[in-house]
């Protein structure tokens, strides 16, 4: 039934020539050939076409996004050029600010890319008579105001300097309510947005490899079955059990969900034009208080004695020590799991962007300049970007590795040689 | 005079700029001995008990991790200070 | 400084999204594939101990196998040696039974002979007794005509006797 679906939808989008020129269309001619010649593809075929269409439906989603923009924005380009000189907060202002500095400001560019924004900005033309065209999708934005209640529409509508509902943007870019009364913002961001894509791709990645598991039973893993199977031996073998001991089985599902959110997050970020959903500090945030709480329900009546008073330590010591068990152990080690993955992929990203900004600070000195600073540029941008593909995998396995000792550590795992060295 | 708050607001802030800068990278030059320490020494048990390198990587991913933790609180107040 | 203040809203959805991704993976996802290495893990680990006790079991089979093959042959020799001190026996037996046989047809022949032998001596003694009577009758006779003629007659007849014998 999918698959039929699936045929109608891709001999649509062959037939009408759906990307034109674009070289997916060569990829999709070679799919449908290959639908053609084997009537009843085998199983492996069916789920890597379903991937296949998966991401055709999400690229097809994100060009009619660009239609949308583009065909918006002609009508809007009179009323922005008619409102530059009245009140157009902050594309002027970060337009006379780029002036000043030489056509380009690389820090607003780095901020751009690492920040959580209302839109999915991908490029901007300057139009020959300055007036700018964005390509980006603009989000839904959801908005709770206390005592006036849910507000839902697009970020298009705040786009242009106007009020719409109340709202409106400041020179920051923030949306803020005319009125000022206070409001609580939970629209679907960029952040979001790519949250809800990793969540898509991990639900459809791992029932797959589990239904793989239900139809091979015990035999040899197949395909991206013996990829996952790796991973999720690792978390089981090298992660829980020493970490945990006896209790592995109850925890292992929340390391493994734990360690493969974080890694196909931060993978997702390092594609170019998505968004750094665990570079920010809500993400990681959200994830070291879950493993708090988790901490907290796990805990032991050992692990707090042990912490109120520790054995084997003169009472006068105990006077010092017990204040600092206590912020170690509730509050900096959270703390640091939050700040720690933040940090680490948010420099990768300041890293990239910031050699990158080199080639457009040089290229406004002289062409020259701009060439030599490519090269070498990129050159180094590459290298740090494939150091950030290890660095993915390795602060995903930090974070988890983390988690299982202090939810270890409350459990008594091991407490001959638990807090004494902290 | 109002020139001059000008200038020492100024200069006020070039200083905090530059006083979060030198934080930064002391946080780094810390984090780079521990972390390099760690290193250097999980290298050395590992040449000597090649057997048990699985059990030291391990212990050296987390005690890298903890030392960095460290750094990285550092920075993080050097960006406080940078922004506030 | 928004770098450092998360926000409300991406925590909201952080949180939405974790956990529901937690709660259908645990479901769907991580519950069937952990059972199914588990089973495989067991299955692997039976199919070892099972190969482990076939093996044995082999080389028990095998050693068995070599105890029997080795009981076998000494049977096998056992018997050999069996027959080979029937036959000896049966041989010697044959042997003995024969030499007897053959004393006693010697013997039995010696006993006809001797018999024979007997017959003929008293035979020859009687018809000696006979010639003796007819001679000594017909000497009688003669010594009343001559006696050289007597005396001839006598050779002649002794002549007779030995010739005969």
């Amino acid at each position: 039934m999918a698959d039929r679906w699936l045929q109608i939808l891709l001999s649509i989008i062959h037939s009408r020539n759906f990307y034109g020129s674009f070289r997916y269309s060569a990829f999709v001619t070679y799919l449908c050939d290959r639908l053609k010649n084997h009537p009843s593809p085998d199983s492996r075929m069916t789920v890597r076409l379903k991937i296949k269409a998966l991401t055709t439906i999400v690229l097809a989603w994100v060009v009619t996004a660009h239609v949308c923009a583009s065909t918006d924005d002609p009508a809007a380009i009179p009323q922005e050029s008619a409102a530059t000189e009245i009140s157009d907060s902050s594309h002027a202002a970060a337009a006379e600010s780029a002036n000043e500095e030489g056509g380009f400001n690389a820090g607003e560019m780095i901020m751009e890319h690492i920040m959580d924004s209302h839109e999915w900005h991908f490029f901007t033309l300057t139009r020959k008579d300055g007036t700018e065209w964005h390509a980006s999708i603009c989000l839904p934005v959801i908005i709770y105001t206390p005592g006036v209640g849910l507000n839902v529409f697009s970020f298009h509508k705040l786009h242009h300097p106007q009020v719409y509902k109340g709202f409106a943007l400041d020179e920051e870019n923030h949306i803020v309510r005319t009125d000022g009364k206070t409001f609580y913002d939970f629209s679907i961001t960029k952040n979001v947005m790519q949250l809800f894509i990793a969540f898509t791709l991990m639900l459809i990645l791992f029932i797959s490899v589990a239904r793989n598991y239900s139809k091979y039973g015990v035999k040899a893993p197949k395909g991206i079955q013996s990829a996952i199977e790796v991973i999720v031996l690792f978390v089981r073998d090298e992660i829980a059990k020493p970490m945990l001991g006896e209790h592995y089985k109850k925890y292992l599902p929340y390391l493994l969900t734990l360690f493969f959110f974080i890694w196909i997050n931060n993978v997702m970020g390092l594609i170019p034009g998505s968004a750094n959903v665990t570079g920010n500090i809500a993400v990681t945030m959200t994830l070291a208080v879950l493993t708090f709480i988790l901490m907290m329900f796990s805990s032991r009546k050992s692990y707090w004695l042990h912490m109120v008073s520790p054995p084997g330590v003169p009472l006068g010591v105990k006077f010092i020590l017990v204040p600092i068990e206590f912020i170690s152990n509730l509050i900096v080690k959270p703390f640091a799991l939050m700040i720690r993955l933040f940090a680490n992929m948010l420099a990768g990203h300041l890293l990239v962007l910031s050699f990158i900004a080199l080639i457009f600070i040089f290229a406004a000195l002289s062409v020259l300049a701009g060439i030599g600073a490519s090269i070498f540029s990129v050159a180094f941008a590459t290298f740090i970007y494939l150091l950030e593909l290890l660095v993915t995998a390795l602060q995903a396995y930090i974070f988890t590795v983390l988690s299982a000792l202090f939810i270890g550590e409350t459990l008594a795992v091991g407490s001959d040689h638990g807090s004494e060295h902290h | 005079m109002t020139h001059l708050m000008d200038i020492l607001l100024l200069a006020a802030d070039g200083t905090a700029k530059m006083g979060a800068g030198i934080g930064a990278g002391l946080a780094a030059i810390g984090a780079g001995i521990g972390v390099g320490l760690i290193g250097g020494n999980a290298l050395q048990s590992i040449a000597r008990q090649p057997e048990a390198m699985n059990d030291i990587r391990t212990n050296m991913f987390i005690t890298a991790a903890l030392v960095e933790g460290v750094a990285l609180f550092g920075i993080v107040v050097c960006v406080l200070v940078l922004f506030l | 400084m928004q770098l450092l203040t998360p926000g409300l809203g991406l925590i909201f959805w952080n949180t939405l999204i974790f956990l529901v991704v937690l709660i259908l993976l645990r479901k769907y996802a991580w519950k069937p594939i952990l059972k199914a290495l588990d089973d495989r893990e067991k299955t692997i680990d039976d199919s070892l101990k099972t190969a482990e006790r076939t093996k044995e079991e082999m080389n028990a089979l095998k050693s068995e196998h070599e105890e029997m093959l080795q009981q076998a042959k000494q049977e096998r020799m056992a018997i050999i040696g069996e027959a080979n001190r029937i036959k000896e026996q049966i041989i010697t037996e044959a042997k003995e039974k024969a030499g007897a046989e053959a004393a006693k047809i010697t013997e039995d022949a010696r006993r006809e002979i001797e018999n024979r032998k007997m017959e003929a001596i008293v035979d020859v003694k009687n018809q000696i007794g006979a010639m003796v009577v007819e001679m000594s009758e017909k000497v009688l006779r003669k010594q009343l005509e001559n006696k050289t003629e007597q005396e001839e007659y006598i050779r002649r007849l002794a002549d007779d006797i030995t010739r005969n014998n």
